[in-house]
């Protein structure tokens, strides 16, 4: 479409955006991988301006994460809660629904596991960890559902009630690792007493990759045909393109609302319960290394899509391994974070270009 | 050029991705005189306004202020000539006060606040032009009128003399609308222009000097108010001479399907949209819905598709009650709707042609093999259902936002026809299709009719309803003026019904 100019008097270029009729498919692969690169690169000027030299930092966190068979297992641990997290959060994000509370969900889940390993230990293994699971799960899915009550019914903004809620998660926790769950023999530390063996997942060889590796992969496989073979997913992709088709279609948005909302807190939930009994075997102040704010990140990265949240979580994990091995160089491992916060920036400034084009124009200013 | 033109805008072409919202279009408005922009709902009234208010740039065309050709860039350049615009959402502060709302934007009051000036000039405007309010009320506290006084007053204060007000009189009672007249011949006869947008034909007749008429996007023309009447106002804002061309020989209508009694419902705004309305559509019938486009319309379609509140009254379908139902539980009775909006309502654009198709049956077993959709039968029928009505695609997995505005429209009724409706609201049905779907359409209707269909036909082109309508029902602000059967009524009568007058009665 051209755009005649009334006066072309004036010298200069005026750039504007213009909306794309489609997009084509190059572009949904190459903005989000040019906004990563992009990152890397402001990333690098702050580590030049403390005195690193960016290419060796990179180089040392590439190697933490990948350059050995301990870490590439340590970088599965980390993509594991992040995939479970990821996943939940996009399912929601289909249906825009702004789930900001993964990591309060992730949270309650833990709690609920923990609470079964604690309260009823002598069961068997093999009755344990499904009871576990299944807690985990529903501790997440009504975590999550809490705040989609209001929205169903009265459409109160759900980005703000599930950011606070993970607050009250966080704290909650901390009030029984630090009160009536403190392990007598902790030293004082904030943590419970350890699990029976009964209560923790079995691991693959001597690594300490875990079960939960399975429950993340087997839920990136159900959520992609829910989505994709089933009633139910098919309306919650209506409803995430065209809520007023949708309810044209006569589909119960609320009703929608509320059930995406409890599987998406059970998978984060089902996250809190692979952490407590896969890694930390116990529940303790500080379970989560902001996993489910991560899983934001990776949902937005994937483009929703369930298969390529396994990737992006698997070099988020990485990421999180190489931060840790880069601290021997004197950085602090919150230079992590803030590139995490780069990716997340850009990702979302970049998004803009998937919709639009940059369109340069001869005339006025 | 005359000294008394203030505005004049020439040739103005605006297009927006697959819209020619404006098409060569000329206004003019001059100092002391109330003009109407009248027009149907989509006709470019509002885009014409906002590019006099700097709010879009037109493609083409030249604007001219008080003499001067004029180029703006931003509102604020439209403001410093002299232009303000009252829009139908009112742009306030709720918790701010009127003063500090007037204040607000405005270069006047300089670095430090003379609050008690700002506030005696308030009170000497609004003495002036009978423009009463409190200056140091806080909006959340005034009615909807009085703070569309605020804006007017807004305007004054920033000694705007071109007005714009759009649909001012939407959200007044009829006393507020006497009113606000008043108050708008008070301005006018100061030696400013104003400017209202409306669709309201007894409005125009009532306020206005001069009217121009736009019909979609193009220019029809500017007339002398005392020179002209509501029927030729109605043509021209409806369209052409009206051929009449029914074909209704074999009309043997059945039982009663829809049945409305008393229904009233509100519009989107929380006022009255439809009042007491009493409508029956008969099995092998079309009630053809004629009226100015924002009569009530829409309001109607929902309702009778679960999609609006019924405020009080009965909806039956095939005698049973469905007042306040789900929209699930209407289609379940065997209802189809194509709606007036498709690609925001009837079918979902990024989705593909089958994903559409299967909007409202894929919760029927025989569309599922147990737990999972079937998607081989799915994508079977959809085929067979794009073959039998024609339409062109790509592939039918590439998103139908792609189609053309017929294939779109063959897309969505071979949805609706597939389900073998009972009854099938049909809103706007060839709005912006070409020759060829449109008659596509048209068939299609009339096959149903035979086939046993009720079908409520709403649309603006009075042509479409005489040439498909068994019975006309016209609605006016919400009512049902009068039912007539097609072959008893002419144009004219119509014409009247839609412009306020009753069945029966003689318009003055």
């Amino acid at each position: 479409m051209s755009v005649p100019q009334i006066a072309k008097k004036e010298q200069g270029f005026r750039v504007t955006l213009e909306k794309r009729g489609t997009t084509p498919y190059l572009i949904h692969f190459l903005v989000p991988v040019s906004s990563v690169v992009a990152a890397l690169l402001v990333g690098a000027i702050f580590l030049k301006a403390t005195g690193h030299s960016p290419l060796e930092i990179y180089a040392m966190m590439f190697n933490g994460a990948f350059g050995s068979m301990y870490g590439i297992s340590e970088t599965i641990v980390k993509a594991i809660p992040l995939m479970l997290t990821g996943l939940g959060v996009s399912i929601a994000f289909r249906m825009l629904l702004w789930n900001i509370g993964a990591e309060g969900q992730l949270y309650m889940g833990a709690f609920a596991a923990s609470w079964v390993a604690l309260f009823a230990p002598d069961m068997p293994g093999y009755i344990m960890l499904p009871l576990m699971f299944i807690a985990g799960f529903l501790g997440g899915a009504l975590w999550g559902l809490l705040p989609a009550i209001p929205r169903a019914f009265l459409g109160v903004n759900e980005t703000i009630t599930t950011l606070m809620l993970n607050y009250v998660a966080i704290l909650w926790v901390d009030y029984l690792v630090y009160g009536p769950w403190k392990d007598p023999k902790g030293f004082n530390f904030p943590l419970t007493a350890p699990f029976r063996d009964s209560a923790s997942l079995p691991t693959f060889g001597n690594s300490r990759v875990h079960l939960g590796l399975l429950f993340a992969l087997a839920a990136v496989v159900i959520v992609y045909v829910l989505l994709k073979h089933t009633r139910w997913g098919y309306e919650i992709r209506i409803i995430g393109e065209s809520q007023n088709a949708a309810r044209y279609a006569g589909m119960n948005i609320g009703k929608n609302i509320l059930l995406v909302m409890l599987l998406s807190g059970g998978l984060a939930g089902l996250a809190g319960m692979a952490e407590v009994s896969g890694i930390t075997h116990r529940l303790q102040h500080g379970i989560s290394s902001g996993y489910g704010y991560t899983a934001i990140i990776i949902a937005w990265l994937s483009k929703l899509n369930p298969w390529a949240i396994i990737i992006v979580s698997f070099l988020f994990g990485g990421l999180l391994v190489g931060g840790f091995s880069i601290q021997t160089s004197g950085l602090p491992s919150a230079t992590v974070f803030m590139l995490q916060g780069l990716i997340l920036f850009f990702v979302l400034g970049g998004e803009i270009l998937t919709r639009y084009r940059i369109k340069l124009q001869r005339g006025r200013k | 050029m005359a000294d008394s033109t203030l505005v004049s805008m020439r040739g103005i072409t605006k297009t927006f991705p697959g819209v020619l919202a404006n098409s060569d279009v000329n206004f003019e408005a001059k100092k002391g005189e109330i003009h109407a922009l009248l027009g149907e709902n989509g006709a470019g009234k509002s885009t014409l306004m906002n590019i006099l208010t700097g709010l879009y740039r037109p493609d083409e065309g030249e604007i001219w202020i008080k003499g001067e050709k004029v180029v703006f860039r931003s509102p604020k350049e439209a403001i410093a000539a002299g232009i303000g615009m009252v829009h139908q959402h009112f742009r306030l502060v709720q918790p701010f006060t009127v003063a500090e709302n007037l204040i607000l934007g405005s270069p006047r009051p300089g670095r430090i606040l003379n609050m008690k000036q700002v506030e005696k000039e308030i009170t000497s405007i609004s003495k002036k032009f009978g423009l009463e309010v409190d200056p140091r009320a806080k909006i959340w506290q005034l009615s909807v009128g009085e703070q569309q006084r605020v804006e007017i007053i807004k305007m004054l204060y920033r000694g705007a003399d071109i007005l714009i007000l759009d649909e001012p009189t939407a959200v007044l009672t009829p006393q507020e609308v006497k009113e606000l007249f008043k108050t708008l011949r008070m301005m006018a006869d100061e030696g400013r222009a104003v400017i209202i947008i409306t669709h309201k034909l007894h409005e125009v007749m009532a306020v206005a000097d001069r009217v121009t008429v736009l019909r979609g996007g193009k220019y029809i023309g500017t007339v002398n108010k005392k020179e002209t009447t509501k029927q030729e106002l109605t043509k021209m804002m409806v369209g052409r001479e009206i051929e009449l061309s029914s074909n209704q020989d074999d009309y043997n209508p059945g039982e009663d399907v829809l049945i409305l009694e008393n229904i009233n419902a509100l519009n989107d705004k929380g006022y009255p949209a439809l009042k007491n309305v009493n409508l029956t559509v008969k099995e092998g019938e079309i009630l053809g819905i004629a009226g100015v486009a924002g009569n009530g319309q829409r309001e109607l379609a929902e309702v009778v598709t679960g999609l609006r509140e019924i405020q009080s009254g009965t909806l039956k379908i095939n005698s049973k009650q469905y007042c306040n139902c789900s929209p699930l539980e209407i289609i379940d009775a065997g209802v189809a709707h194509i709606p007036e909006d498709r690609l925001g309502m009837g079918l979902v654009p990024s989705l593909g042609a089958v994903e559409n198709i299967m909007l409202k049956e894929y919760r029927k077993k025989e569309m599922n093999k147990g737990l999972f959709l079937n998607h081989k039968l799915l994508k079977k029928k959809t085929g067979e259902l794009i073959e039998e009505f024609g339409v062109k695609t790509a592939s039918i997995d590439s998103p139908v936002k792609l189609m053309s505005g017929g294939n779109l429209q063959r897309l969505l009724i071979a949805r609706e026809i597939s389900c073998q409706p009972k009854f099938i609201v049909a809103s706007y049905p060839v709005r912006g299709l070409d020759v060829g779907a449109i008659e596509a359409v048209h068939r299609i209707l009339l096959e149903q009719r035979k086939a046993g269909a009720a079908i409520l036909l709403i649309s603006e082109d009075l042509e479409e309803i005489f040439a498909l309508a068994d019975r006309i029902a016209v609605l006016y602000e919400g009512e049902v003026m009068g039912v007539i059967r097609t072959s008893e009524t002419t144009v004219e009568e119509i014409g009247l019904m839609m412009a306020g007058s009753r069945e029966g009665e003689k318009v003055s």
